[in-house]
């Protein structure tokens, strides 16, 4: 056991530290910078997804052959740690990092990896996700968005929902039902569908920040020619857990991170904010609630990091790793409400010159509630911990 | 980076969990804990495996590995609910005796039990302002003052006190049973783990060489064991929630499917996997002297302290009334995890510590 970097990766954490200082955009993260918008919006994000891919903060463990850098795996934590502390702009390609590129690497032909993998990571082509469907949130498995096989084609129809970046996306990763009479895990198929197909409507879904960032697709009469699909017709449900696994895998450390950056800025509110002659950083109650979310940040950090280890030495993740998920998102529902109590009235104000960092904790607190639902909701992950982990007989 | 345990620790584990299974079964902890209490006629069969001097150099009568090893075997100890007195004399004697070879030696043998008298009556473990004072006698010292929750000193013959002399804040040595020393037994909630009052009126004390910080370290140390301690009682009081809500049947169901309890049952796991996490980086920067072991041990004992109450109160809910008998073992679980939430500091006052590391 040992918690330090060995010099090869303090090596590599250095690199990765001085490339984000030097080329994270001029003022970006400070207080009155404004994120560029609309088209000049796409534009900068584009240019600095493929910065990040060219310094080789993205792919890390990816095939060379594929356009990745095919390194150790403690390499893509330590990018990711360094990435998530410096708090420079995200990749824009999010689903095709997280979910669609280890999916087409693993269950992909070599056509599909010579086509997609690069371009994700260049954010050449954009992807979203098509999995949740109205009538199929938790329960995916009741999906019903048909593809039904017309020669060399298939032709779909139906409706996804919570596909976040769909509205910029290039291509989808899509689960669809095949076979009807196949039962719920059987006759799935997965697809790796080109957005700008005949057929494909997307809307914008406004949340309860007031933000967009996700959005229902609409599939009417879509054709679809046979070699979009993955992993062989009928076995989308395997395809789909891939993607989710990998989904949690690259979360746990991700988020640690964010937590960290987060609490770092809590500190900063208290200690800033003014409370009875005081600031809200003498406050005792406020102190046992600051020192109860550090512990719990270095429990998911380490909790991470063991997961990570067990995985180094077996291939497989430590069970410990299915709790990453739930702790952060009920711990981050719980420190930016903190903030909006530590601010006090102020909490009241979305923006403006009398809001707190411009309305910063009043959109985060909102976004929150999301947390306990996106990826799996909390019940689902503690089903899975009840039946997978402990044991316990299933409850359906 | 590296977040397991080597195959020796592992190991270790193994034989230290077969151990307490085979000669210390709840059943046994139990006879000990509702009767006389542990014999000290049993601790020498722990010297013999090496656990009295598991994180001791081999040329002072140790096992030569390290704290990481230390933390292992209490975790298991912590799951067997074992009911002597290593947690005195090893986590918290054995490191204050550093320049007394003899002591060590004694202690690592096992031909001695041991003990650490420090908090008087207002139950703080500070490093000033101690309730012992230490005054010179020619070439010797003599210590007096009263001492509450001196863990085992009903077992431990050895006393070391942290008490005020000229310089300030030390440890002196004291023989329990010695000239111008009291002591009782104070009826304890735990009583696989008996507290005692210490009374010194004048007695003869032995200094120990204490370098800057040794109270600190000490203490660092300390809570980062109770905190594996308390993942070790916490993860039994997890298995026993859970194999009762795999076999009890009510409803014509085992109770485990429904979600009232099994999702209860789910986060009770994820609060032992964190305070585990917590735990062992604790011991890791105990260990190696790391900048981060005294935050790291604050932390790690609030959490796992908390965790462990909260998930033998979880454990005896989810076994209903039987949970609430003294037959089943649990409330010794429980008691044994409020002991620890209690000792040098409740999570709170951790916390506070925590706190002020990040706050100023």
């Amino acid at each position: 056991m040992d918690f330090r970097d060995t010099p090869e990766e303090a090596a590599f954490r250095e690199r990765v530290r001085s490339w984000l200082q030097e080329n994270i955009p001029e003022g970006w993260g400070t207080p009155g910078h404004h994120e560029p918008e609309g088209e000049e919006r796409q534009a900068f994000y584009k240019d600095w997804s493929r910065k990040l891919y060219e310094a080789g903060l993205v792919g890390v463990t990816w095939p060379k052959a594929y356009g990745g850098y095919e390194q150790h795996v403690t390499h893509q934590v330590i990018a990711m740690e360094e990435f998530a502390r410096s708090g420079a702009p995200d990749h824009m390609n999010v689903i095709g990092l997280g979910m669609a590129g280890p999916t087409i690497i693993a269950h992909g032909t070599e056509e599909q990896k010579q086509r997609f993998v690069k371009r994700i990571l260049t954010a050449e082509d954009m992807w979203c996700q098509g999995f949740s469907e109205p009538g199929a949130g938790s329960d995916l498995a009741g999906l019903s968005t048909r593809a039904v096989k017309d020669g060399n084609e298939y032709v779909i129809n139906g409706q996804k929902v919570w596909s976040s970046l769909a509205h910029i996306a290039d291509f989808c990763i899509l689960v669809t039902r095949t076979d009807p009479n196949a039962g719920r895990h059987h006759g799935l198929t997965y697809f790796l569908l080109d957005m700008h197909l005949p057929g494909v409507d997307v809307r914008p879904l406004k949340q309860i920040t007031g933000d967009s960032e996700f959005n229902e697709i609409f599939f009417n009469d879509v054709r679809v020619p046979e070699e979009a699909v993955i992993g062989g017709e009928g076995n989308g449900w395997a395809v789909a857990i891939t993607t989710l696994m990998n989904e949690r895998a690259s979360l746990g450390i991700a988020l640690t991170v964010r937590l960290e950056v987060a609490l770092r800025k809590l500190v900063e509110l208290a200690k800033s904010t003014k409370q009875n002659g005081s600031t809200a950083a003498d406050d005792p109650v406020i102190r046992d609630r600051i020192g109860q979310f550090w512990s719990e940040l270095q429990a998911l950090r380490f909790t991470n990091y063991r997961s990570f280890s067990k995985f180094l030495q077996t291939g497989m993740p430590g069970p410990e790793g299915s709790t990453a998920k739930l702790v952060w998102s009920e711990t981050n529902q719980r420190l930016t409400k903190l903030a909006l109590e530590i601010e006090g009235p102020y909490a009241m104000l979305s923006g403006g010159d009398h809001a707190v960092d411009d309305g910063y904790w009043q959109r985060w607190q909102l976004r929150s509630r999301g947390n306990t639902i996106e990826g799996g909701t909390s019940e689902i992950l503690r089903n899975i911990i009840a039946e997978r982990v402990l044991g316990l007989p299933k409850s359906r | 980076m590296n977040f397991t345990f080597s195959d020796e620790q592992e190991m270790l584990r193994k034989s230290a969990h077969e151990f307490l299974a085979s000669r210390y079964p709840i059943e046994r902890v139990a006879e000990i804990a509702d009767g006389a209490g542990f014999d000290a006629g049993q601790w020498s069969e722990v010297a013999d495996l090496g656990w009295t001097g598991i994180s001791l150099p081999e040329d002072a009568g140790g096992a030569g590995m390290g704290f990481l090893e230390e933390m292992v075997v209490i975790e298991e100890l912590g799951r067997s609910l074992y009911p002597g007195p290593f947690f005195s004399t090893v986590v918290l004697a054995q490191p204050a005796l550093a320049g007394a070879s003899d002591l060590v030696e004694q202690l690592a043998a096992g031909k001695t039990a041991a003990t650490l008298a420090w908090a008087g009556a207002d139950g703080s473990f500070a490093t000033s302002s101690l309730p012992t004072k230490a005054t010179r006698d020619g070439d010797a010292w003599r210590l007096s003052g009263i001492t509450l929750f001196v863990p085992d000193l009903a077992v431990a013959e050895l006393v070391v006190v942290a008490a005020e002399g000229e310089g300030g804040a030390g440890l002196w040595a004291v023989q329990r049973d010695g000239e111008g020393v009291r002591w009782e037994d104070l009826p304890t909630v735990d009583s696989t783990r008996r507290l005692g009052a210490l009374h010194l009126d004048n007695a003869p004390a032995r200094q120990l060489a204490t370098e800057a910080g040794a109270l600190d370290r000490i203490r660092d140390r300390a809570l980062a064991a109770l905190a594996v301690e308390a993942v070790g009682v916490a993860d039994r009081a997890l298995q026993f929630a859970v194999e009762h809500a795999k076999t009890r049947v009510q409803f014509d169901r085992p109770i485990g499917v429904f979600q009232a309890v099994s999702h209860k049952l789910a986060d009770a796991y994820v609060d032992v996997e964190n305070a585990r996490s917590l735990a062992y980086f604790a011991g890791w920067a105990v260990s190696n002297g790391a900048d981060e072991a005294r935050d790291a041990a604050a932390g790690a004992k609030a959490y796992a302290s908390d965790a462990a109450v909260d998930i033998c109160e979880k454990a005896i809910q989810a076994h209903g009334g039987i949970g609430f008998t003294w037959e089943h073992p649990l409330h010794r679980y429980y008691k044994r995890a409020l002991w620890i939430s209690a000792f040098m500091g409740w999570p709170s006052a951790q916390r506070a510590r925590v706190a002020a590391a990040l706050l100023g």
